[in-house]
């Protein structure tokens, strides 16, 4: 079915948690219209009812002035609204095509009917303008490629209304501006797109629409062309951000050494040297897949190294495991919270005591109240808010859980972090209160080496900026040098004497 | 040993709500508790013979002795992440070994020597899972076959009797303070698997271990180690359960009897609550687990219904029980 969706004073309630209250919208058919707001603000939440994933307790959706109650996902699609979550579900081993029409294959008498079918994804990835290889094996495209599979899939399905839960969250730059022409292309042939980001900026050059949702209720919906990243933000918070990155405070140019990596090789990662000082923090930018987090793990020890050489505070830690790396002072916040981070369904206290258990243990039993009090300290360090220790680290919105990782590497004192994108998936405010615990824990001479996809990050934080490129330092920048223009160029360029 | 509520409580949520995550998060936490209360009290009530030292003691929980002490440590083998199939193969060579040994020498060796072929049992399971990274559930299936395999050629067949030699019962039939020796002991293997689990620092590995083992290995953990050390648990206790079995009897058992051990286990440690797939769980639960499918074999028994029934009604029990964890597992989302 086509036409507007209007989301007409809807409420939704978690046991009790109000996380949409009275909340209407109106889209029209054919925008980019765009969910914006804090994690927590009820934008997924939104998506979702809006999806049939959830039945509203109050209000209701119409599309083209027509009453819809969905009671699954599967009634929505039937109405052409199909969502493209972060998780995306696609069969690794079946092919672009199969994929496509999984589900819905042109077949006889039990047979799938494999040329009609190749020539349906022809004439489909003819109509909608971007091709992928039919036969390809789905598991062994790219991120972005198995995003667009997904649309084809949605499209192939009549799907008028395509709604993108953090579409660009899991890609590479190029990938990006690729998955934008994706969107473009789908509001230019009458597709409306309802676009749920953390990236203003994409927001703001994506969408014709803007909604910005505070604690579960719509603040305004207005025209994106009028507003700016800073606007929204307001909004978004009920309050001006201040400024996004705290004031830095470089390290002394003689500040003992920290870390020394010589000429390491490891997977990913061809010949890397560099040093970090007390007190300093490093910014390694690179596309994804340059070798930025391989280089992590090399150094911590969760990955193998070829050859070089790795120093901490002068004694060799080359080839160090997670747990002697640990007990020497060095400490990682992972790339993935939830995959390598967090012991979701664990207490927060024991999230965090865990890789310095023998501090709060004693003949191996562990002290109850001397880990509450020490994990207390190093929450109230990182400022997390919470009811409970207790509490399973799940339930916390994604800032707080980072927090959560970043008081378990305050536990071990150590001499250096390595932090790899510390700030993915997390709102706003949290954003700013990580950029002053770093900025706090390096005054105190912690050595820090943040590794981000986001450059406004790596430049409002770092007092110095190394560029990987193909497993390799690229570039180093510092001071004024430090500028968007120059670490992409360095990011991207094909050799070093290209533009 | 308390639980930790494993739902998230949101302080904000009301109390006069009826919330499905605070009734999941009471669920989890009593665990198989309250159908073990009701099945109790009902059996009390319609059985005058129920309430009595016989029954309760004896036939429960002196019979369910060797069943309890591999649960318990299975239990852990569990929330690691692992799982042993092994146990039954293990239960039936340690009893043989102890047999050979107690029919020649002293039977403070026969249990000695019972408990470090579990341990060696155990070693083997524990390297060819961690090391050689073979899914548990082939890896300790393999196991089970090769050791029942050792137990066979070794004993040529053929069963011991005791009979002749029965200092050995002593081990298990000893009377304290109106229990057998083969309670006490296993209540000393619970606590101390169930304080180990809870109290520790190993316990809080081997929930890391099981809960995210990426996670927990880049906060130090050695989860290799950490999940070799509960399947040299789970061996002991196998290998325990074996001398106690053989002590209670006198006579030792054919793997062909046993076969059904492992599955008898898994059943206690499920039902009680303890996670499948690794992470969640406590000994507590597990043991009231395991006497709750004994409570509804006594039950059939006392009630003198068709026993033949009793396979069909644990299964579905147990259908019921891991249905309610993942229904609950997907509320929370």
């Amino acid at each position: 079915m086509v036409g507007d969706i209007d989301v007409v004073n809807v409420s939704m309630r978690f046991g009790g948690v109000p996380a949409l209250t009275d909340v209407s919208v109106h889209i029209r058919q054919g925008e980019v219209h765009a969910l914006v707001g804090e994690n927590g603000a009820g934008k997924s939440t939104l998506g979702k009812i809006i999806s049939g994933v959830y039945s509203p307790d109050a209000g209701e959706i119409l599309i083209g002035d027509r009453s819809q109650s969905f009671r699954s996902p599967r009634d929505a699609m039937r109405q052409g609204i199909v969502t493209i979550a972060q998780e995306l579900a696609i069969v690794p081993y079946l092919s672009v095509a199969e994929n496509v029409f999984l589900g819905a294959e042109p077949r006889r008498a039990g047979f799938v009917r494999r040329g009609l079918m190749r020539e349906r994804y022809e004439a489909l990835s003819e109509r909608v303008g971007f091709h992928l290889p039919a036969s390809q094996m789905a598991g062994s495209l790219a991120t972005a490629d198995q995003q667009k599979l997904e649309i084809l899939r949605a499209l192939s399905r009549d799907a008028s209304t395509i709604i993108m839960d953090e579409p660009s969250a899991a890609l590479s730059m190029h990938e990006v501006d690729a998955l934008h022409d994706v969107i473009r292309s789908l509001a230019a042939h009458g597709t409306t797109v309802i676009l749920i980001s953390h990236f203003l900026s994409e927001v703001l050059e994506l969408s014709d629409s803007v909604s910005v949702l505070r604690d579960g209720r719509i603040v305004r919906t207005t025209t994106a062309q009028n507003e700016t990243e800073n606007s929204l933000i307001e909004s978004m918070l009920g309050r001006s951000l201040g400024q996004a990155f705290p004031k830095k405070r470089f390290a002394h140019d003689d500040a003992a050494v920290v870390l020394e990596v010589q000429d390491l090789y490891a997977p990913g990662v061809r010949g890397v040297s560099f040093s970090i000082r007390r007190g300093e923090i490093l910014g390694v930018a690179g596309l994804v897949g340059s070798g930025r987090s391989e280089l992590a793990r090399a150094i911590y020890g969760s990955a193998p190294v070829t050859s070089g050489r790795v120093t901490l505070e002068g004694v060799d830690a080359t080839r160090h495991r997670p747990h002697q790396s640990l007990r020497n002072g060095m400490t990682m916040v992972p790339e993935s919270r939830k995959d390598e981070g967090l012991f979701m369904r664990r207490p927060i206290s024991e999230n965090v005591s865990v890789a310095n258990l023998p501090l709060v243990s004693r003949w191996g039993v562990v002290s109850a109240t001397s880990e509450r009090r020490k994990v207390a300290r190093a929450l109230e360090e990182v400022r997390v808010k919470m009811g409970s220790v207790r509490t399973p680290v799940g339930s916390l919105s994604g800032g707080n859980q980072q927090k959560v990782l970043l008081a378990r590497t305050a536990l071990c004192s150590p001499h250096l972090l390595i932090a790899d994108e510390p700030t993915r998936g997390v709102d706003v405010g949290s954003k700013r209160t990580i950029y002053d615990v770093l900025t706090e824990q390096a005054a105190a001479g912690l050595a820090i080496m943040v590794i981000s996809s986001e450059l406004e990050e790596v430049l409002g934080i770092a007092h110095r900026i190394m560029v990987m490129r193909d497993g390799r330092f690229v570039a180093e920048l510092l001071g004024e040098a430090m500028t968007q223009e120059s670490v992409l160029q360095a990011a991207f360029a094909e050799s070093p004497t290209a533009p | 040993m308390t639980d930790v509520p494993n739902v998230a409580l949101d302080p904000r949520e009301s109390a006069t709500n009826f919330s499905w995550r605070r009734f999941g998060s009471t669920w989890r936490t009593a665990g198989i508790l309250i159908p073990f209360l009701v099945l109790f009290v009902g059996l009390a009530l319609s059985n005058s013979n129920f309430l009595t030292h016989q029954n309760l003691v004896i036939n429960v929980l002196y019979l369910q002795t060797p069943v309890l002490i591999i649960a318990a440590a299975g239990t852990l083998v569990l929330i690691a992440g692992g799982l042993d199939l092994s146990v039954a193969a293990t239960f039936v060579l340690a009893q043989d070994v102890a047999a050979q040994v107690a029919l020649h020498s002293n039977p403070y060796w026969a249990v000695v020597l019972a408990l470090l072929t579990g341990a060696a049992v155990g070693v083997a399971n524990g390297v060819v899972v961690a090391y050689l990274r073979i899914n548990a559930l082939i890896a300790t299936l393999a196991m089970s076959f090769v050791v029942s395999g050792i137990a066979e050629v070794t004993t040529n067949n053929t069963f011991y009797s005791l009979f002749s030699k029965s200092s050995l019962g002593k081990f298990a039939t000893t009377d304290f303070l109106g229990a057998q020796s083969a309670i006490w002991i296993t209540l000393l293997v619970v606590v101390l698997l169930g304080v180990a689990l809870w109290a520790t620092t190993f316990g809080r590995y081997v929930f890391a271990a099981g809960g995210n083992a990426e996670a927990a290995r880049l906060a130090g953990v050695r989860v290799s180690q950490i999940r070799i050390t509960t399947y040299v648990l789970s061996g002991m206790a196998a290998g325990l359960a074996g001398v106690i079995s053989l002590a209670q009897t006198l006579t030792t058992t054919p793997y062909s009897n046993e076969s059904s051990l492992a599955f008898t286990v898994l059943a206690g440690i499920v039902v009680g609550g303890t996670s499948i797939i690794g992470g969640e769980g406590s000994v507590t639960r597990t043991v009231i687990g395991v006497l709750f499918i004994a409570l509804i074999q006594n039950g059939f028994n006392l009630l003198q219904f068709n026993s033949f029934l009793i396979p069909l009604v644990t299964g579905v029990i147990l259908i019921i029980a891991v249905a309610l964890d993942v229904w609950l597992r997907q509320r929370r989302r």
